[in-house]
């Protein structure tokens, strides 16, 4: 039990930490913030369960008034802005990619990598363009063509969960609670 | 750590969380339902005003809180500019503008402490599943540890510096993941050996 808490909270906590990282330039000057590379990891490190629990926990307190989303964004207010679609997906990706991670049996980075495009770009679009298509008063597909803007970063870090996991796979085996 | 509250007092201070969450939570769904532009432009003057009740500093720093919105009101706007379809534009921006504002409104008027007491009223009834000790236990773990892994990583980007004569990068995400899995353990243990989490 203890263990649990321990784990959703300091996965929580990394979360927020990714999103202060200064935020990385790639190739080609694609800007990269962390912090969703943060909610896949709970994903595919921590298993569905406990993943979406310390997403969910990280958005509680973004609620409760704390800055932690990246740009230290933070209140009530992002949750009616045009990325609350984004924000309600997060757990939701979380699991999926956790799902994904505890239910194959590919190696870890490839499971990793499929759960941060499934999970991390499917199923977060899904939610994050229905968002932006309320909030906007957009139809779906001229949604759809704002969100195109962050795919590429998006692909990048899928790709980068994968490399991540398959380090703490290596690293410590036992501690991949995915796979335990 | 820092929380979004206004060091500013103004009169929404005073105002108890529950009822001030209640009225934003009202506010907000009369936003959602309304399409008339002047109701919503009403609702949006109403919430600048309450802003100025806290003094133009006050005020000023409203208006920086809501600059990440700036992209999608150029996109929004220019959007319809070429539609030629001013009123949707205007009742999707002025919506925007005032659901955002005033819940930002609610933040920066309320304590964290006050914050955290509405939660945990508001989670009690979810107590034999989640008792409210352990959500306590975990938000305060959160607020700790968010420093100490900063700070961590912080250090990890300095040594490899050193040693490459480069920024990390990419490379510091691995790292940080596991500094923050060996604390969970360790955290884990000091919290068993002292009786756990109740």
């Amino acid at each position: 039990m203890e263990r649990s808490l321990t784990h959703i909270a300091l996965f929580a906590a990394l979360i927020a930490v990714l999103g202060l990282v200064p935020r990385v330039d790639l190739a080609a000057g694609v800007p990269i913030t962390a912090q969703s590379l943060g909610i896949m990891l709970c994903g595919t490190v921590l298993g569905a369960k406990r993943g979406a629990l310390a997403v969910l926990l990280f958005l509680l307190l973004v609620a409760l008034g704390l800055p932690l989303l990246s740009g230290g964004r933070g209140g009530l207010g992002v949750f009616v802005g045009p990325s609350a679609g984004f924000l309600i997906g997060f757990p939701v990706a979380a699991f999926v990619a956790g799902w994904i991670m505890e239910r194959t049996t590919l190696a870890p980075f490839w499971a990793a990598t499929c759960g941060g495009v499934i999970g991390g770009i499917g199923v977060l679009y899904v939610f994050g363009i229905s968002g932006m298509a309320i909030v906007l008063g957009k139809s779906l597909p001229e949604a759809a063509l704002l969100g195109l803007a962050f795919l590429p970063g998006d692909v990048i870090k899928a790709v980068l969960t994968g490399f991540v996991t398959q380090a703490i796979a290596r690293a410590r085996p036992a501690a991949l609670l995915a796979r335990a | 750590m820092l929380t979004l509250t206004s060091p500013v007092k103004t009169p929404l201070h005073q105002m108890r969380a529950g009822p001030k969450l209640a009225t934003l939570a009202l506010f907000t769904f009369a936003l959602f339902w309304t399409t008339s532009p002047l109701h919503l432009g009403i609702a949006l003057v109403a919430v600048v005003a309450l802003y100025l009740t806290g003094g133009t500093q006050f005020a000023r720093h409203g208006a920086r809180m809501l600059r990440p919105l700036w992209p999608f009101v150029a996109v929004v706007g220019l959007w319809h500019l070429w539609l030629d379809d001013l009123t949707a534009g205007a009742v999707v921006l002025l919506r925007m503008g005032a659901a955002v504002a005033a819940a930002n409104l609610v933040t920066v008027t309320t304590r964290l402490s006050d914050m955290i007491t509405v939660l945990e009223r508001l989670a009690r009834p979810l107590a034999p599943l989640l008792p409210p000790q352990r959500l306590a236990l975990a938000i305060a773990l959160v607020i700790r540890f968010i420093p100490v892994l900063s700070e961590r990583a912080a250090q990890l980007g300095q040594a490899y510096r050193a040693r490459s004569g480069r920024a990390p990068g990419w490379r510091l995400f691995a790292p940080a993941a596991l500094a923050a899995l060996d604390d969970a353990e360790n955290v884990s243990q000091a919290l068993r050996a002292r009786g756990g989490t109740g």
